[in-house]
């Protein structure tokens, strides 16, 4: 009775998760879409520690241990969730893949001993019984490689997309680095191939090679590619894992874990290509054509950028004051100040004299697609006043002020006019259609892409140094008493 | 070359469920604005925490003295838990602002 029983909980968990998913991306749904699956998947976990039994009908054992390892999961998982700031977001999901990858990459090695055990019987290792039902064992194999290979990659490069978002690990790459990726990526193929074919007492210990060279694959995979180009890095690990844990499906046959991770595995992938799109940039030139090669040269050519002008507090705030319409850009700088309540407050302010005040929404401001509604949604803006891109690329023609907060390569014109531009074809906000722009930066330093953003020497352009934070505060004391 | 025809034989139907479920992956989330990539990331970097349900399957299985099984399990299970738990807690939080609005 119980396997019957844990088949049907284990379908009802897979149908949760294709239908949270598709409720997730629709904003209407997405909430309860969300909770679905996690009901979805707390079942399916119950139902396994209470239902499971192998092929001999026997149920599983070492309850503490389990139930440990869950208590202890579940407390770190919900503080770290709780606490992290809305800003830090983009970093937290890449560890929480990081977890997974790692979590998927040591079911690999521990069934790899068990795997070792059976095929080498004087060796001290556990005999289990799955994996000698099917006569096919070299497929099992395969499954176990792939599963340790694509786990360890998307650990050690989620951990290393963390340290880059929070800024712990610079930019980091030597020359011949992808000559060097690529080799250390047919040697795993062939450490594997090798495996395969000749799996021996001798030769067993390959396998943990191809784990700690699929870790360092995973480590110089991430490190050369630059910080803005981050989410996407985090997409594609999101996917790998996704794949990693339909690897452990195949081991246990088990249909819900292949159900899930091949879902995640190909929406990921979706994903990962949507949010290029986004930047009109393909996959192949986010991975390979590194941000920071191609930066350096363009550089120094554009350096002698020539004078820019700045604009004082005061001046800015009458600008806006006395507009018809004013567009505010935001960008990671808002996001870094925690700025967005008081923008919000200075949109209320010149709300009430009469200004027309909109958001400007590039899709890939901050750190992540959809980073900046999610953090002005959180300082209560409406809805509506946030334009995506082609729309707000209109109304910046009738625009008078445009304040761009902390935003830079998304605004940067070179994007449309200089072909050696590394962002060269990225769609971006055309704030310089409006009649004045005044840019909130905290110094002439060049934004994530390291290139110079030619817009801010343009005659039009006024520079407002500062954090954006104590900025917006100014602005909206003067607003105040005029 | 045989022994792999074999696994494609024996596993038949998990075959035909990863190539079903990678075209239902693309079609779920085809039509998503970008406004939503960043919760849906998230929300699906909770799903693949199913991986759990291999390390608890591990962990059960182990012997109670083979402590290198059980070490790494116990980890595994760990770990896997911070995913799902984690996962799906952040992706609330993310949605939840998003509700706020229309308030």
């Amino acid at each position: 009775m119980q396997k019957e029983i844990l088949t049907v909980f284990y379908l009802v968990a897979s149908v949760t998760f294709i239908v949270g998913l598709k409720m997730l991306s629709n904003p209407a749904s997405a909430r309860k879409g969300n909770l679905i699956a996690a009901g979805g998947m707390a079942l399916a976990i119950f139902a396994t520690i209470f239902l499971y039994q192998d092929e001999s009908g026997k149920g599983l054992h070492n309850y503490g241990w389990i139930a440990g390892g869950l208590i202890i999961g579940s407390i770190v998982g919900v503080m770290t969730a709780k606490k992290v700031k809305m800003t830090a977001m983009p970093e937290m999901v890449s560890l929480f893949n990081g977890m997974g990858g790692a979590c998927a990459a040591l079911i690999s090695i521990i069934e790899y001993h068990h795997y070792i055990g059976v095929l080498f019987a004087d060796r001290p290792f556990i005999i289990t019984e799955i994996l000698l039902v099917s006569e096919g064992t070299i497929g099992y194999l395969i499954i176990m490689l792939l599963g340790v290979i694509i786990g360890s990659v998307s650990f050690a490069g989620s951990v290393i997309a963390w340290g880059k978002l929070n800024g712990k690990i610079k930019d980091f790459s030597f020359k011949g680095q992808h000559l060097v990726n690529i080799l250390i990526l047919l040697v795993i193929l062939a450490l594997s191939v090798y495996l395969l074919f000749n799996l021996s007492e001798s030769t067993y210990l390959l396998f943990y090679l191809i784990f700690i060279l699929s870790l360092a694959y995973g480590v110089l995979f991430v490190f050369p590619i630059g910080g803005a180009d981050m989410p996407v890095v985090i997409s594609l690990l999101n996917s790998f894992t996704g794949v990693a844990a339909a690897c452990g499906g195949f081991l246990y046959n088990n249909k819900v874990m292949l159900t899930g991770g091949i879902l995640v595995g190909a929406a990921g992938t979706l994903l990962t290509i949507l949010m290029c799109k986004a930047m009109n940039r393909s996959l192949k030139n986010v991975l390979i054509g590194s941000f920071g090669t191609s930066a350096t040269q363009t550089n120094n050519t554009t350096q002698s950028g020539g004078s820019y002008k700045e604009i004082s507090v005061s001046d800015a705030a009458m600008a806006m004051n006395y507009a018809n319409k004013v567009i505010i850009v935001p960008g990671y700088g808002l996001a870094v100040a925690q700025a967005q309540h008081i923008c919000h407050e200075l949109e209320k302010i010149l709300e009430q004299r009469g200004v027309t005040v909109m958001y400007a929404i590039h899709p890939v401001a901050g750190r992540m697609p959809g980073h900046m509604n999610v953090l002005l949604a959180e300082a209560d803006v409406s809805y509506d006043k946030l334009l995506e891109m082609e729309l707000a690329n209109d109304e910046f023609k009738s625009t008078d002020v445009v304040l761009v907060l902390g935003a830079n390569d998304v605004v940067n014109p070179a994007a449309k006019n200089d072909p050696s531009s590394p962002i060269y074809g990225m769609p971006i906000l055309e704030v310089e259609h409006a009649k004045l722009v005044v840019v909130n930066k905290r110094s002439m330093k060049p934004g994530y892409a390291g290139i110079e953003n030619e817009l801010f020497f343009q005659p039009k352009t006024s520079m407002l140094f500062g954090d954006a934070k104590g900025v917006l505060q100014q602005l909206v004391n003067e607003v105040k008493q005029l | 070359m045989q022994d792999i025809l074999s696994f494609f034989y024996n596993h038949e139907q998990y075959i035909y469920i990863v190539v079903l479920m990678i075209f239902l992956g693309i079609e779920v989330i085809g039509r998503v604005p970008s406004v939503l990539h960043t919760p849906l990331m998230s929300g699906a970097n909770a799903i693949h925490g199913v991986v759990i349900i291999g390390a608890i399957i591990v962990m059960g299985k182990a012997e109670p003295d083979n402590y290198a099984a059980l070490i790494l399990g116990f980890l595994a299970v760990i770990l896997g838990t911070i995913n799902v738990v984690g996962g799906f807690v952040v992706t609330d939080r993310m949605l939840e602002m998003f509700k706020k609005k229309k308030g």
